[in-house]
């Protein structure tokens, strides 16, 4: 036929969903991602650098890999930065979108610095150590109860809220901190000589209690959400409310009850940055890992494993990034365009897990 | 070229939705000057069909044709400069604009953008076919019809000559839906190609001119309208001549089981849309509840539920059959408190998997939505909803891969199995369905009526609602008919007819009411 | 009084026209339905980017030119941060990831970039300048600002504190007044409906991101080469101003026009706790100052409670504000 057609072509490309993508399928699709924004970085480096792409790979290796001392302190971070994770898992998987991790840690930071300098030589350290840990929680449960409250109340949105609760947050820390520091020029260690309020070495570490901590909690979050009948009822509310209230749930109490808990761990991974890593505080602190947490939380689909996983790759990819800055002189804001370019590619992989993509003329492809 | 006979037309068109498929080598067409009804029960692909003219959805396989010339019809867009318009049950209209705005939203690519004018050529539209229609007002202020006034107002005003029409009566009153015929009978008279989607069988005999038949997603046939009877009609479209015969048992031991009284509900806007009902659910019989969709159905099972507010002066009182001389006020109390209470009410409510089932989970986790909280046990018990899930699977014969699939990936014939399974299984004393056959095959629909007898039988008060009024008239023993959020007498089953349940949908009987 | 009055104000606009530009480019965005929670890294993104450019034609040419200079200042942040939006665009619109997380990765890159090329030109030094390009953004409106205090508050800041007033009252009438317009409006509360009525809604989407991620990015420029008098300092202060447009676009309820005086007055709060002393004649303790910069954030809180509880639906965000749209879902 020679008519003119005004609309005569399939287009290019077009997209349907895909359903029941097994599970070798999925880490297929991730591991490309991650390889290509690999050789993206690769190629960044090269051509900013001039540098060979894979000794600065390796390099980077050796950021974690080195030695124990580098080992240990990739476990460091990737506890705090898994705690938040684990933190925001379930407000996550009750679609409440808990932007105020940084916050939450800020107060409950407060807390238990506060606590730290003011009981610290008046309470035995067992006590001091459980009002910190009490104090720092209930801290950070408070700080999501508020926006919890009003989403449950008048369903204002939770993402700005608590984003907004943030900056609060770190107003009040740098109050706190100007006043607790006096005539100095800046905080500081806290406790430097009485040391009350420090977690105790073991195995060498400081912070090896943080370690346990989150192992601990990785496990118990997992359970939580899985076994137990709140979990249960944080996944109903989060996939419809309707359904939710159809099966007897009190949505406003789930709501509040899931974001409290969210809030409360929060606030204890304030208390260990505190107590097992920094020993002071500052509106840095948090260290935007409630944002990073973000990102952890969401590709990892609220399975605190693949939390650690992910988490650690980030945590890998930054200090890797410190150990390149380091040995060619760089700066480590390479490290967030490295962890920018992975996230990129990792959040668009997740296109091609939930959707196929048909070309044209592809007409009678089976499904 | 020759002259076209069909304004459009499409052949061998086949589309799924993962493994749904919802039509299969489908070929049909409209001739200009003509009004092609689209029949076929619910979930017979009609929608989808259309869909694809419109541009919304695009065919895996097979041609459209617009006046015979091979066409793709990538995105709504084509479809509109193609002169196709479409107006979809669920209303394509933004919320917080005005009638106008929307309006302009359509206005084509080369017309000067100005918002008077949109106005007044809108206003001479509307004067034109006597619509009542306030071009300034806010969608979200709109009733639904003045909502679907809109909608046509828009397609007119973008001139299309092939209107497809989606269930268009489906909330309009019987002067409205005249109104709409005038209309559409006008739109022919001028030469445009209209089609009307509906499972209405008396529209399709008072306004169309040929009726295509759609089965299961496959194209049945067409037949000249002079030439179709409701029963020719309903053959085609079910596939059998449906003689319904449906079980209907006398009651035995009739007793009352719920007693409602001045149940008036009021909804968020503040507009009455249960008025002051009262009536009784009586164990070992099934209560039909008839209307047109919209008049209340909703909020009267869902108030019984326990899950609408409602006025202060409404009593629902339950009858345990332990202490019939007790009744439990169920007003005020939670669907928790009501369960608490040992008051065993199931719900099978019209939104499946948006209310009656988590759609992400698989059957298991489902079989727990409403148990899962007894016992003194922090922890959930899996193993009993898993086993309860593996007998409903296999008495119902549910089909799917496992029980963990997630049950949005069933089909619509077995997420009801999975539901009303569910529901059956908690040993109701009173059971409510909603539109409990809604887009099943015949064969389930069957299954389900058998189910709703047997529970009948047991002693159970059930409460049908349904849209089907054959069905109803074949299955219930007594039919509430709502209208307009009041209870528009209670017939008896066996002896009322369909004209007189049909009557009292549309127009309220003042002088009869008890 | 009265003198500290006029510098708090001199003090408060430059400051509300950095948010100003983030905010009206994050509405624009908004109104499509996509929410950027990347418009810190595309400030930094835009703010690099003018700066970066500034400094190479300074440090390249012999006589640099005020006027040359300004105007590839613009033409490389705006550039820049539209690549910035573009990525956002790509993955959220084309391949459907979730936005809030995509809007926090692209954050996270643009400050990494901006701040790893950053080091590079600081080459050691604690800052760099680009002092042409300051003096041509900065440059006040001559006479006028000279009629005494009226004048010093309405007239002396640099010719991007007007463009950013323009540019409200432009968008306000490109959102209501123009066919554009109201197919973007409609993108953003019902893509659906969009859809069907023919709009491409793909390509709004892109436009409008792509366009207001170029908006933020201004407001990024006029931070390094007014606000910060040309200055290069890897600070974080760039990103806690994103988040304050991010504020100030509830603030706004998606208004642009609200957001001339919305702006001004997140100025106002945020140095209040400069001027308020003086004004009230009491000397507030150091820590205090923390605490009062609060108030712009406490404020939006407070807008943000109110405008849920008030309901009103013109005041709502956009209705599809943060979902992926897909034609075929069901």
């Amino acid at each position: 036929m020679s008519q003119t057609v005004t609309a005569a072509h399939e287009p290019l490309l077009r997209i349907a969903k895909r359903e029941g993508t097994t599970l070798p399928q999925k880490i297929l699709v991730r591991a490309i991602a991650i390889l290509l924004a690999l050789v993206v970085d690769a190629l960044f480096i090269f051509f900013v650098t001039g540098l060979n792409p894979l000794s600065v790979y390796g390099v980077m290796w050796n950021g974690t890999f080195a030695n124990t001392t580098r080992f240990n302190w990739m476990l460091r971070d990737l506890s705090i930065l898994l705690c938040v994770g684990i933190a925001l898992a379930p407000a996550f998987k009750m679609r409440f979108w808990n932007c105020g991790g940084e916050g939450q840690i800020l107060v409950g930071g407060l807390v238990s610095a506060l606590i730290m300098v003011y009981l610290g030589s008046n309470l035995p350290a067992p006590l001091l150590f459980a009002a910190m840990g009490i104090g720092s929680m209930a801290a950070g449960a408070l700080w999501a109860f508020v926006p919890a409250w009003f989403k449950a109340r008048w369903n204002t949105n939770e993402t700005l809220f608590t984003l907004m609760m943030n900056y609060v947050a770190t107003s009040i820390v740098a109050c706190a901190t100007n006043i607790m520091r006096g005539q100095a020029s800046s905080l500081g260690t806290l406790n430097k000589a009485t040391k009350a309020g420090w977690f105790p070495i073991i195995l060498g570490q400081r912070y090896t209690i943080n370690i346990i901590v989150v192992f601990v909690l990785m496990f118990a979050m997992y359970g939580y959400l899985k076994y137990l009948k709140q979990g249960y009822e944080i996944s109903v509310v989060g996939e419809s409310e309707n359904t939710a209230r159809y099966a007897g749930i009190n949505v406003r109490k789930v709501t509040i009850r899931t974001m409290m808990l969210s809030g409360l761990i929060c606030g204890l991974c304030g208390f260990l940055i505190v107590a097992g890593k920094d020993q002071t505080i500052s509106t840095t602190s948090a260290g935007g890992r409630g944002f990073t947490a973000i990102i952890v939380a969401w590709l990892a689909k609220f399975n605190t494993f693949s939390m650690a996983l992910i988490s650690f790759l980030l945590v890998f990819l930054e200090r890797g990034a410190s150990e390149i800055a380091s040995a060619y002189s760089l700066n480590e804001y390479a490290a967030d365009i490295i962890t920018g370019i992975i996230l990129f590619f990792i959040l668009g992989s997740e296109f091609f897990i939930n959707y196929r993509v048909i070309p044209r003329g592809a007409h009678k492809e089976g499904k | 070229m020759a002259q076209t006979e069909y304004a459009v037309r499409l052949e061998h068109v086949t589309k799924t939705f993962g493994s749904v498929v919802a039509n299969k080598d489908v070929s049909l067409g409209v001739r200009r000057g003509e009004i092609l009804s689209l029949l076929g029960e619910n979930g017979s692909g009609k929608t989808t069909l259309m869909n694809m003219i419109a541009g919304i959805y695009f065919p895996d396989e097979g041609d459209i044709y617009v006046n015979d010339e091979p066409l793709t019809i990538r995105s709504p867009r084509d479809a509109l400069d193609l002169g196709i318009g479409m107006i979809h049950q669920h209303f394509k209209l933004v919320d917080v604009f005005t009638a106008t705005e929307n309006i302009a939203l359509s206005m084509g690519g080369n017309e000067k953008f100005d918002l008077k004018k949109v106005h007044d050529k809108a206003r001479a539209i509307c004067e034109k076919y006597q619509f009542a229609l306030d071009l300034d007002q806010k969608v979200y202020e709109m009733s639904v019809s003045q909502k679907q006034t809109l909608e046509i107002v828009k397609v007119l005003y973008r001139g299309a000559d092939i209107l497809i029409l989606d269930e268009p009566t489906a909330v309009l009153t019987p002067q409205e839906t005249e109104r709409l015929f005038a209309v559409i009978r006008n739109m022919k008279a001028d030469g445009k190609a209209v089609i009307i989607i509906t499972h209405k069988l008396h529209e399709v005999l008072a306004i169309s001119d040929r009726v295509a038949i759609l089965r299961k997603g496959e194209y049945v046939g067409d037949i000249d309208t002079r030439d179709a009877t409701e029963a020719k009609l309903t053959e085609m479209m079910v596939g059998e001549k449906v003689e319904l015969n449906i079980e209907r048992p006398e009651p035995v031991n009739r007793v009352k089981r719920l007693d409602i009284r001045n149940l008036t509900v009021r909804n968020a806007e503040g507009i009455t849309v249960l008025d002051d009902a009262s009536f009784s659910v009586y164990g070992g019989e099934i209560l039909g509840i008839a209307g047109i969709s919209g008049n209340g159905q909703k909020e009267l099972l869902e108030a019984i539920a326990g899950l609408q507010p409602v006025e202060s002066s409404t009593a629902i009182e339950f009858y345990a059959p332990e202490k019939e001389d007790t009744p439990i006020q169920l007003v005020g109390k939670t669907p928790k408190a009501i369960r608490e209470a040992g008051i065993h009410l199931s719900f099978v409510p019209e939104d499946r998997l948006g209310m009656g089932l988590v759609g992400s989970m698989g059957m298991t986790d489902n079989m727990m939505l409403k148990s899962y909280g007894s016992g003194h046990s922090p922890l959930v018990d899996r193993k009993t909803p898993h086993d309860l899930a593996a007998t409903i699977q296999r008495e119902l014969g549910v089909v799917t891969p496992d029980l963990n699939t997630p049950v949005s990936r069933l089909s619509g014939g077995n997420v009801q199995k999975v539901l009303v399974g569910r529901e059956l299984a908690a040993n109701p004393i009173v059971l409510m369905t909603a539109y409990a056959v809604r887009g099943l095959d015949i064969n389930t629909s069957y299954t389900i009526y058998r189910l709703l007898n047997e529970q009948k039988k047991n002693g159970v008060a059930v409460i049908y609602v349904g849209e089907d009024l054959d069905v109803l008239l074949e299955l219930c023993d007594r039919i509430l008919v709502l209208c307009g959020g009041k209870v528009n007498g209670i017939l008896d089953g066996r002896k009322t007819t369909k004209e007189e349940v049909g009557l009292r949908m549309t127009r309220l009987a003042e002088e009869e009411q008890v | 009084m009265h003198s500290s009055l006029v510098a708090w104000i001199m003090r408060a606009i430059p400051f509300g026209t950095i948010i100003m530009y983030g905010a009206l480019g994050e509405i624009l965005t908004e109104k499509s339905g996509n929410l950027n929670l990347g418009v810190p890294g595309i400030m930094y993104l835009g703010g690099f980017a003018g700066f970066a450019s500034a400094w190479a034609y300074e440090n390249s040419v012999p006589n640099p030119n005020g006027a040359v200079s300004v105007l590839i200042a613009l033409f490389f942040a705006i550039v820049a941060s539209m690549l910035g939006g573009l990525i956002y665009a790509f993955l959220t619109i084309s391949l459907r990831a979730n936005q809030n997380v995509t809007g926090l990765a692209l954050t996270t890159f643009g400050m990494g970039v901006a701040n790893f090329f950053g080091v590079f030109i600081l080459n050691g030094a604690s800052y760099s300048a680009a002092p042409v390009a300051n003096k041509a953004f900065a440059a006040k409106i001559p006479v006028l600002s000279g009629l005494g205090d009226l004048g010093r508050t309405m007239f002396s800041y640099g010719f991007l504190a007007y463009a950013a007033i323009v540019l409200a009252i432009v968008l306000h009438w490109f959102l209501t007044r123009t066919r554009a317009g109201l197919n973007l409006r409609a993108v953003g509360e019902n893509p659906a409906t969009a859809d069907a009525a023919g709009i491409n809604v793909t390509l709004y989407k892109y436009l409008a991101t792509c366009i207001g991620a170029g908006i933020c990015g201004i407001g990024g420029l006029y931070y390094v080469l007014d606000y910060n008098q040309g200055i290069w300092a890897t600070t974080g202060q760039i990103e806690a101003l994103g988040w304050l447009a991010v504020a100030l676009v509830i603030f706004t309820t998606w208004k642009p026009l609200n957001a001339i005086w919305g702006a001004y007055l997140f100025g106002m709060l945020y140095w209040l706790y400069q001027f308020l002393p003086s004004l009230l004649g009491i000397k507030m303790a150091i820590y205090m100052t923390d605490l009062v910069q609060m108030l712009p954030y406490v404020v939006t809180i407070v807008v943000l409670i109110v405008v849920s509880m008030r309901k009103k639906k013109e005041n709502q965000p956009p209705a599809h504000l943060g979902l992926a749209y897909f034609r075929e879902e069901r």
